[in-house]
């Protein structure tokens, strides 16, 4: 039985998927500028990375494995992501415009987000997870996605009242934001489950 | 075929540092120069490779599903690069990680594919993915020269010491998470401040 709870703050806190592996940076500093936005970019990326660790899992364990062609796992998951990408956003326009129109534009950004490949990849090939597993994991990346997302786009709502030196107005002021952030972050890295 | 199409990715336009793209290796990986220089050629194979395929590809590839194609395209060559150095160097394997298998969704790569490969010819295809190619490798190496210098006291590339250990307590705090984003924020800053980016 693996620890699952474990898993969960693992990857909300501990390993958060921005501030410290390093993932979904662009939609992190693309999106981050009104909290709106960011909440709404974090709820489509935990919605599309639960269903795409389950997705990938399945097609990982009874597809590649049996076939001896784990090594076409690239391929096959960048696949798998962008169709179900496709699909999500051809229901959400049919079924409900107000969710489209609010969530529309950030659905195809979603395919190309490393944030969600990396953790179908490490669901599978790195860490080997169990089905259970996989998908704790994939909805505990999301929420600490959301949080990252979150509490950046606070900030950076805040920062805009300041006045900092012309050459840090914008992005070069975000990053240092975001290393503050990260070495807040670090503090968990003590934690032991 | 025209020079500029080289030189512009290079400073000008360079994709970390003018346009935020690519971030997640550059911050990730830039540990070591070592790192660095493996991501950097890594990188390029792959953008000049898929470009250049996809440019000769551009007359046969239908415009409605052009960016799945590109994307088949990519993969493909991003899992050759990634079974050549599982076998010729697991070390750098291992250092690369999971960023390795990622340059997949690097968006620099589908960036310039879809702005540049897909509408222009083959030759000035090369000298642009060869130019953003430099820009990259430029923007990673100095990031990581940055971090290690700080983080290690020291530079040490294939076992040549480059510069000497200058310090026994180096600020470690720069090879973690926060020393990235530091390093690539004041750098950004420094180069807006003088007026290159």
């Amino acid at each position: 039985m693996e620890n699952l709870l474990g898993i969960a703050i693992g990857a909300i806190l501990i390993n958060n998927i921005v501030l410290t592996k390093f993932l979904g940076l662009c939609p992190f500093f693309g999106v981050s500028t009104r909290l709106k936005n960011a909440t709404t970019m974090g709820l489509a990326v935990t919605f599309v990375m639960t269903a795409s660790s389950i997705l990938t899992w399945l097609v990982y364990e009874y597809l590649l494995v049996p076939l001896h062609i784990q090594y076409m796992r690239i391929v096959v998951f960048i696949l798998v992501i962008a169709s179900f990408v496709q699909l999500t956003e051809m229901f959400i326009k049919a079924s409900s415009p107000t969710l489209h129109r609010s969530l529309g534009i950030y659905l195809p950004l979603i395919t190309t987000n490393c944030a969600i490949l990396g953790v179908t990849l490490m669901n599978t090939v790195v860490e080997g997870y169990s089905l259970i597993a996989a998908t704790v994991n994939g909805v505990a990346t999301g929420v600490g996605f959301i949080l990252a997302l979150v509490l950046m786009a606070g900030l950076r709502e805040r920062l805009e009242l300041a006045d900092p030196p012309q050459a840090f107005q914008g992005l070069p002021l975000a990053f240092i934001s975001a290393a503050l952030l990260a070495l807040a972050f670090q503090g968990f890295s003590g934690m032991i489950l | 075929m025209k020079f500029q199409e080289f030189t512009k990715g290079i400073i000008k336009n360079n994709a970390v540092f003018a346009l935020a793209l690519g971030l997640c290796p550059t911050l990730a990986i830039t540990t070591s120069v070592e790192n660095a220089l493996g991501m950097s050629l890594a990188f390029a194979f792959v953008l000049i490779s898929s470009n250049l395929i996809i440019s000769a590809l551009k007359r046969f590839i239908p415009q409605e599903v052009r960016i799945p194609c590109f994307i088949v395209i990519i993969a493909s060559l991003v899992t050759a690069i990634d079974l050549f150095i599982h076998g010729y160097s697991p070390t750098l394997y291992e250092h690369l990680g999971i960023f390795l298998p990622l340059i997949v969704v690097n968006c620099i790569i589908l960036g310039r594919a879809e702005a540049f490969a897909s509408k222009h010819s083959v030759s000035d295809t090369f000298l642009d993915a060869a130019g953003v190619s430099v820009g990259f490798a430029l923007a990673i190496i100095s990031v990581s020269a940055i971090r290690e210098l700080l983080g290690s006291g020291t530079i040490v590339i294939f076992g040549h010491e480059v510069v000497p250990a200058f310090t026994s307590s180096p600020a470690v705090v720069m090879l973690l998470p926060p020393g990235a984003f530091l390093t690539i924020g004041i750098l950004l800053a420094l180069l807006k401040r003088a007026k290159v980016i």
